[in-house]
C-alpha cells in the first residue's frame, strides 16, 4: 500500500518542481481541448437552437440519433480520423495525422454531439417561449438569437463546459490520431496512460490530479460566470 | 391492439431466435477455430517417446493461474500464443499474460503483481535479481533488432557499412533523416539509448520523434511518418505486409537481444503462485519447449523468429 502514499508524494514534488515537460503537456492539452469545445460550441449551439425551434419531419428521430452521438466511442472517432488522415486515406496528403490539429479534428467531432444534443434539449423546453418574447420586442434574426444567448446562458455555458470536460479527459481519440508524441502530441491523458504502462505510477497521479484539478475550475469558474446560485 | 401486441411479441421471438442462431454459428466458429493452433503442441508428445521424463518434472496444477508479466514483443509476434498450449495442456493450468514494456513488466514483479518474468533487458534482469525482487534469471532465447526505415532510404543506410549500430543511427539524424522512438522505458527503448550512447550522441530536435508506444504502433508511426525505428525483427516480420518499411541495417554489433525468464520471489506476497512459476521456467527451458521456440515463423515467415539458447 505505501506505494500508493509514496505515489502522491512524489506527485506533489513532481509539481512543485516545475518539470517543463508536464507543464508543455498540460499546456497543449488545454490548448486542444479549449480550441475542440470552441469550434463544436459554434457548431453545437447553432445547430442545436436551430433543429430545436424547427419542426420537421423525423424530429423525434433526429433527436434519438443526436443523443446516440453524445455518447460517441473516442476510440471509434480516432479510428475514423486516423483513417481518413493516415497517409494512405483519402486526405493522407494534407499530412495531418499525429499533428494536434488532427486532435481538435478529432475532439470537434467527439464533442459537436454533445453541445448541439444539450443545446437542443434546452431549446425543444424553452426556446418557443424565448422565440415568441423576441417576436413580441419585434427583432430579427440576429436580434432573436442574441436573446437565445442571454436566456440561456447558462446552459449554454454548461453545454461548453460538459463538451470541453468530455475533450480534455478523452484518452481514445487523441492516442490514436495524436500518436503521444513527446514534445509535439502528448497530452495530460495520453501521459497518465503511458505512464502506467511504464510503471511509472507518481508521473500518473500527479498528472490525475491536475486533470480533476483543470476540470474543477474550469466548472467554477464557468458556472460562477453564468451567476449560478448553487 | 391485442393484435399488434402479439404481432411484436411474434417479431422479438423471431428476433431472438436470429440472435440465438448467430450467437450459436460464433460459438461454433470459435471451437471449429480453437484446435488448430493447439493441434501443432498436442501431437508432438505422441511423437516423440523421449519427451516422458521431462513432462513427468512437471506437476499437475490443475485450476491454479499463473501470471505472465512480459513485454509486447513477445505477445504482438504471436510467439506466446503458439508455445502456451503447450504449458497449459501439460500442466492444466492458465497462464495469464500481460504484455507491457520491458520496465513495467519488471516494475510489476518489483510490486509482486506478477508470478514470473520473460523480458530482456538483462542488464536490469540481473539487478532485479540482485536486489532479491527475483529468485534466479535463466537465458530462453534471443532474436535480435533490426533498423528499419523508408524503401526510399533518405539517410542512405542501405549497403552502407558501419562499425556497430549506433553509427548506423547517427547517419540518420546526421543525414537529417527522422527516427521514431519507443520512448516508454521497454527493452527496446535501452537498447536503442545504448546503441546512441555507443554512437556517442544524445538525439533531440523535431527529427527525433519521441512516442511513448508499443512496438506495433511505433511501426505504424514510422511507416507514416517516413521514418527510421529500431525494432525487434519478430514484431516487424510479423506486421510486414501492412508496412513499407525495409530492414535497411541488421546484423551489426550491439543488435542481439536475449531474453530471460525469472521467478519473482514468493516472499513478496502471499498471492504469489512460486509452484506455478517455477514450473513455468522448468518447461521454457526444456528441450520440448526450446523446439517449439525454435520453430515458431518458420512456417509463415520462412524463418524463425526466436532463436533458444537455454543451457
Amino acid at each position: 500500500m505505501d506505494y500508493i502514499a509514496d505515489g502522491f508524494k512524489q506527485a506533489f514534488n513532481l509539481l512543485i518542481s516545475m518539470d517543463s515537460e508536464v507543464y508543455s503537456v498540460i499546456g497543449l492539452s488545454l490548448v486542444v481541448s479549449t480550441l475542440s469545445a470552441l469550434i463544436a460550441g459554434l457548431f453545437g449551439t447553432v445547430l442545436g437552437i436551430y433543429t430545436g425551434l424547427k419542426a420537421f419531419r423525423g424530429k423525434r428521430l433526429y433527436a434519438r440519433i443526436l443523443y446516440t452521438m453524445m455518447g460517441l466511442p473516442p476510440v471509434v472517432v480516432g479510428l475514423l480520423v486516423a483513417i481518413l488522415l493516415s497517409r494512405r486515406g483519402p486526405m493522407g496528403s494534407l499530412e495531418l495525422i499525429f499533428t494536434p490539429t488532427a486532435m481538435v479534428i478529432a475532439q470537434v467531432i467527439l464533442v459537436t454531439p454533445i453541445v448541439t444534443g444539450i443545446v437542443f434539449n434546452v431549446t425543444v423546453k424553452r426556446g418557443r417561449e424565448v422565440y415568441e418574447l423576441g417576436k413580441t420586442l419585434g427583432g430579427g434574426h440576429v436580434a432573436i438569437l442574441g436573446l437565445f444567448l442571454k436566456e440561456l446562458k447558462a446552459e449554454l455555458m454548461a453545454a461548453f463546459v460538459t463538451g470541453f470536460g468530455r475533450a480534455v479527459s478523452e484518452v481514445g481519440a487523441v492516442m490514436i490520431v495524436g500518436g503521444n508524441i513527446q514534445g509535439h502530441t502528448r497530452v495530460m491523458t495520453t501521459y497518465i496512460a503511458m505512464n502506467n504502462s511504464m510503471g511509472n505510477y507518481a508521473k500518473s497521479i500527479a498528472m490525475a490530479i491536475v486533470l480533476l484539478s483543470l476540470s474543477f475550475l474550469a466548472n467554477a469558474f464557468v458556472y460562477h460566470a453564468a451567476g449560478e446560485e448553487i | 391492439m391485442k393484435m399488434k401486441f402479439c404481432s411484436i411479441s411474434k417479431k422479438s421471438i423471431n428476433t431472438m431466435l436470429l440472435t440465438m442462431l448467430l450467437l450459436s454459428l460464433v460459438l461454433f466458429g470459435a471451437g471449429c477455430s480453437q484446435p488448430a493452433p493447439a493441434e501443432a503442441p498436442a501431437e508432438t508428445p505422441a511423437e516423440t517417446p523421449a519427451e516422458t521424463p521431462a513432462e513427468s518434472t512437471l506437476p499437475s496444477l490443475e485450476g491454479q493461474t499463473l501470471i505472465l508479466s512480459t513485454t509486447t514483443s513477445t505477445q504482438d509476434s504471436g510467439l506466446l500464443d503458439f508455445i502456451l498450449p503447450d504449458f497449459e495442456t501439460k500442466t492444466g493450468a492458465e497462464v495469464k499474460v500481460v504484455a507491457v514494456g520491458s520496465g513495467a513488466a519488471i516494475q510489476m514483479g518489483v510490486d509482486g503483481e506478477a508470478d514470473v518474468l520473460l523480458v530482456h533487458a538483462k542488464a536490469d534482469e540481473e539487478k532485479f535479481v540482485a536486489d532479491g525482487h527475483g529468485l534466479q534469471r535463466f537465458s530462453v532465447m534471443y532474436n535480435d533488432f533490426v533498423v528499419v526505415g523508408p524503401s526510399a532510404d533518405p539517410a542512405a543506410l542501405k549497403g552502407a557499412s558501419f562499425a556497430n549500430a549506433g553509427e548506423a543511427l547517427k547517419q540518420i539524424m546526421d543525414k537529417g533523416a527522422s527516427f521514431v522512438s519507443r520512448g516508454d522505458d521497454s527493452g527496446t527503448h535501452k537498447k536503442e539509448n545504448s546503441l546512441w550512447k555507443l554512437a556517442d550522441m544524445t538525439p533531440s530536435g523535431d527529427q527525433y520523434v519521441s512516442a511513448g508506444k508499443g512496438m506495433g504502433d511505433v511501426l505504424q508511426m514510422a511507416d507514416e511518418l517516413q521514418a527510421y525505428t529500431l525494432t525487434d525483427r519478430a514484431t516487424y516480420l510479423s506486421m510486414k505486409d501492412n508496412l513499407e518499411l525495409e530492414i535497411v541495417t541488421e546484423g551489426l554489433d550491439g543488435l542481439l537481444n536475449p531474453y530471460g525468464v525469472i521467478a519473482v520471489n514468493p516472499d513478496k506476497n502471499a498471492q504469489i503462485n512460486a509452484e506455478a512459476a517455477q514450473a513455468f521456467i522448468d518447461w521454457i527451458v526444456s528441450d520440448e519447449a526450446q523446439k517449439l521456440i525454435g520453430e515458431y515463423g518458420v512456417e509463415k515467415f520462412g524463418a524463425p523468429l526466436f532463436f533458444p539458447d537455454a543451457e
